[in-house]
């Protein structure tokens, strides 16, 4: 058994809402992702991967802006992990 | 001297400000281009090292140095950052043949709390078509608040920008903006010539100001990039506060998202 992430960034915290920046890193070895390598995102949301079978582990939690900090940007905020489980012959 | 015909104007100034880079392509002449590849081949570009007075870092005879001694060039730097910038570093980003890889994105040095602001310079010597890379840069990423490599988890960015470009290209970038180098799948190897500049004068208004009021600038600075999602406004109260410290304007606000947070009224009413 291997497994595959898929990270997407949202544009808000809905889980249906457009992804905005997208990773994916593939542990069967059949893959191999790098930076600028699609201009489009593989799925339009989050729910949207669920519909196509990806398992949501981990969600970003929400705090408010820390005092001093409410107006800089850093990060992107909103980034869902998936993943997929793939049968392999060891 | 730099030329005032040379220098750049507020709405590419706001350009700058909104996506943290302006391009300039096919600048630099041919035979310049062949020469400054041949220095970059050859390891031969040395400098006096960091702080560095820009002028006092090249001998004359260096192609690079010519370079950045071109008047359009000087007329980039003084609007940016001076008449007499200070060399900082320079890197001749080298992709050998067939290299399968990006780099991971990154914004270079540490993180940087200053309005005052550094500039990068990437030259591009020789024709960089999208199989050759170039550079990739994230559009209006510059004012991120990230140490170096911290965004190496990314992969894609709706907006991502590849710089592909002919032979004598030039692109200016704040010291904040997310890049990568792209994968090389030629069999020539691609160079690209970086060099970081830091201020000397104060950034206040040194480029030619005469279009300052332009109507269009309002909206340059309002632009957005996908990218930021939900955060779009966050970024143009950044912008704001940029463009105020770039002008002297202390009240200059676009679609009053400054405005309403600076409204503290304190008139106390008699009671009726």
């Amino acid at each position: 058994m291997r497994q595959k992430i898929l990270i997407l960034y949202l544009r808000t915290p809905n889980l249906d809402s457009s992804v905005v920046s997208w990773s994916i890193y593939d542990g069967t070895g059949k893959q191999q992702h790098t930076t600028g390598d699609s201009e489009k995102p593989p799925y339009s949301s989050v729910l949207h991967a669920m519909e196509e079978g990806w398992r949501v582990i981990q969600f970003p939690q929400q705090f408010p802006a820390y005092p001093g900090m409410e107006y800089q940007t850093s990060y992107l905020r909103f980034e869902y992990i998936l993943e997929k489980l793939e049968e392999m012959d060891d | 001297m730099t030329d005032n015909k040379d220098l750049l104007n507020s709405k590419q100034m706001a350009n700058f400000v909104a996506d943290g880079y302006l391009r300039f392509d096919d600048l630099v002449p041919a035979e310049l281009n062949e020469a400054a590849h041949a220095e970059m081949e050859a390891g031969s570009i040395t400098t006096k090292g960091a702080g560095t007075v820009l002028d006092e870092t090249w001998s004359e005879n260096s192609a690079v140095g010519e370079v950045f001694r071109l008047p359009e060039i000087r007329g980039i730097i003084h609007s940016l950052v001076g008449p007499t910038p200070l060399y900082d570093h320079h890197a001749i980003h080298v992709v050998r043949p067939n290299r399968k890889t990006g780099q991971t994105w990154h914004a270079d040095a540490i993180i940087d709390l200053r309005l005052h602001f550094d500039v990068q310079f990437f030259y591009f010597c020789h024709d960089t078509p999208r199989e050759m890379g170039g550079t990739m840069i994230l559009p209006g990423s510059h004012y991120r608040r990230v140490c170096e490599s911290d965004v190496a988890r990314y992969q894609n960015f709706l907006g991502q920008f590849p710089i592909v470009c002919k032979a004598g290209t030039v692109v200016v970038v704040h010291h904040g903006i997310w890049h990568c180098g792209q994968p090389n799948l030629t069999d020539q190897t691609r160079y690209m010539f970086k060099l970081r500049l830091n201020p000397t004068a104060r950034q206040l208004g040194l480029w030619d100001t005469g279009d300052i009021d332009d109507p269009s600038i309002p909206g340059i600075l309002s632009r957005n990039h996908e990218w930021y999602g939900n955060e779009v406004r966050l970024e143009v109260v950044n912008r704001i506060k940029f463009w105020r410290f770039l002008t002297g304007d202390s009240k200059f606000d676009v679609s009053y998202w400054l405005s309403r947070l600076e409204n503290l009224a304190e008139n106390v009413l008699e009671a009726a």
